[in-house]
């Protein structure tokens, strides 16, 4: 296993396009905690973000695993193209020459996927953490230690949507076309939910079936979180708008993008068994 | 002897096309085997199925003693098919250490191969700025890193100018002088004929001959024979045994022999029988004829 990775390692890290994005990934993951420093102060207004509650205990496992989610584009593009790039050099087909099997090879990358969706679980509990304990003003053990629910989603997430990217890489072997793909799918899937509302069935119907699609069912996982803000509660009070609407991830939401996940892998490998390279 | 490779009846189909067909052959330690034929006859496929990246329509083939899996098995075995094929934003080295990786070699002996193949002095240049010899130099280099069992080269020098085509041939001979089953796939017979000991000859996907390439001097030789009176000559040739396909072109009259017969010998039969020869010359069929002959359709 660890050989797996060095190899992926050595191929990835000695590209700089890879490596610039991978820094940068990394950075601007640290930099969530910039959010702090958000201040507005025109005269009588003064607004300091890190003081609306948003780097509460637990709130803040919610708030920057769905911040930090947003970052993990930097990263589908670095997955996207260490598998594309394979089919472009040719090199795969030298790995299987030199005597990675198949499987070995399919393996290494899905290990690189793991590693980067741990790291950063790793990355953004620690951010989590100490900006928490800077800002937030609940600071009991019990209380900070509460919904972590959020990391394990957090991570899931990541492997989920880094499997679909390294399974398109496959189909594709174009990483341009393989990303087009991936924002094409973004579209289908809300188009294929607008028309199962629209002619086939009711929309709350419609609602259950798109939360089995792979990308929306990894943004179920970890739900918006800007309705929890007390601030944004007590708008929607006065405005009349119930915003208290049930934030936690379930065990299902889970088993589906593990579902998808194993699927996509699965997929790659039987795609790189059947084609003659 | 020990086998490294057995092939019994490979087939490969690409759709309606038959790439492979009913391929089998064997190769032993020690020789240097050449799989010869036209562009298109199926060399490349053979290979990418032995190799692993080409899957089979049907048939078999088994590394060493068939008892380990393909992917173990080719970390014995060194191999660069059509082109280098090597990370380009890495260096030589970079590439080298992923290679051993993957076969789970030490690093120990990259300096080495790169020295055998002249490239120690550019070791830190990426692949991409390599021209088309350093980069075939490199993958050859590659190819040694775990000391192969045997070697596979698939049209090593395809492509090069003629001093990178010498700086190839050099170095496979410096490897088969060291003792190393190599396999060669060429179109280029003058390559196949200049290295090898054995030959497996495909057209069409289909095995034409296979053997050690002086086996495929099947034939005696033929003789280039020019008297005055021709008809009475090929008369004369007919009648005799020793004789098979007799032609004519350009007044010179072509003999091929099916059984050993030296010049001396033929001048004084015909002689004997009263006809003077104004040219007589036996010539062996060069690979090249004996080549073009086999690989023709008929």
């Amino acid at each position: 296993m660890v050989r797996l990775l060095q190899i992926e390692f050595i191929k990835l890290w000695n590209n700089r396009a890879s490596k610039v994005l991978i820094t940068s990934y990394f950075v601007l993951l640290t930099s969530i905690a910039l959010i702090a420093a958000i201040k507005f102060d025109i005269g009588p207004v003064q607004f300091h973000l890190a003081d609306q509650g948003i780097f509460n205990f637990p709130y803040i496992w919610h708030f920057n695993t769905w911040v930090a989610a947003i970052f993990k584009l930097f990263l589908a593009i670095v997955i996207v193209s260490m598998m594309a790039n394979e089919y472009s050099n040719k090199t795969i087909k030298q790995n299987l020459i030199d005597g990675l099997s198949k499987k070995e090879f399919i393996l290494s990358k899905f290990l690189t996927v793991i590693s980067f969706a741990f790291i950063s679980t790793v990355f953004v509990f620690i951010t989590s953490l100490i900006l928490g304990l800077i800002y937030s003003d609940y600071n009991e053990i019990s209380i900070i230690f509460s919904d972590l629910e959020f990391l394990p989603a957090f991570f899931v997430k990541l492997v989920g949507f880094f499997s679909f990217c390294l399974f398109l890489g496959m189909l594709i072997k174009r990483s341009a076309f393989a990303l087009g793909f991936l924002i094409l799918w973004t579209i289908l899937e809300q188009a294929v939910f607008g028309i199962l509302g629209w002619k086939f069935m009711s929309w709350p119907a419609a609602k259950r079936v798109k939360d089995f699609f792979p990308l929306e069912s990894m943004m179920n996982l970890i739900k918006e979180p800007g309705s929890r803000l007390s601030a944004v509660q007590n708008i929607g009070d006065q405005i009349g708008e119930n915003f208290r609407f049930d934030y936690h991830t379930y065990w299902y939401e889970f088993l589906i993008v593990i579902f998808w996940t194993a699927l996509f892998i699965y997929l790659s490998y039987a795609l790189l068994k059947k084609r003659d390279l | 002897m020990q086998t490294i490779l057995t092939v019994t009846n490979l087939t490969k189909k690409f759709g309606y096309i038959t790439a492979v067909k009913d391929l089998s052959f064997t190769i032993e330690k020690g020789n240097v085997y050449g799989i010869l034929g036209p562009n298109g006859s199926g060399k490349s496929t053979t290979l990418g199925i032995i190799l692993n990246v080409v899957n089979r329509t049907a048939g078999d083939f088994s590394w060493f003693d068939g008892n380990t899996t393909t992917h173990e098995a080719l970390k014995k075995v060194g191999a660069i098919i059509e082109r280098p094929n090597f990370y380009p934003y890495m260096t030589a080295i970079q590439n080298l250490k992923l290679v051993c990786k993957i076969k789970e070699v030490p690093e120990t002996r990259i300096q080495e191969k790169l020295e055998l193949v002249g490239l120690w002095e550019r070791r830190n240049s990426k692949f991409k700025t390599y021209s088309l010899g350093m980069k075939q130099r490199l993958a050859i280099a590659s190819a040694l890193l775990n000391d192969p069992e045997i070697l596979i080269l698939d049209e090593p020098t395809n492509g090069l100018d003629p001093q990178g085509i010498h700086q190839i041939r050099e170095i496979i001979k410096k490897i088969a002088g060291e003792g190393t089953t190599i396999l060669l796939a060429s179109h280029l017979l003058d390559e196949v004929e200049k290295v090898c000991s054995h030959v497996v000859i495909l057209r069409k996907g289909e095995k034409l001959y296979s053997g050690p390439v002086g086996g495929m001097m099947a034939s005696h030789g033929f003789f280039e024979l020019r008297t005055v009176d021709m008809e009475k000559l090929q008369a004369l040739l007919e009648k005799n045994a020793s004789f098979g396909k007799i032609t004519r072109e350009n007044g010179t009259l072509t003999a091929f022999l099916k059984e050993e017969m030296d010049a001396e010998e033929l001048n004084k039969m015909l002689f004997d029988q009263g006809m003077v020869l104004s040219h007589l010359v036996k010539r062996k069929e060069s690979l090249e004829e004996q080549f073009l002959t086999l690989t023709k359709n008929n």
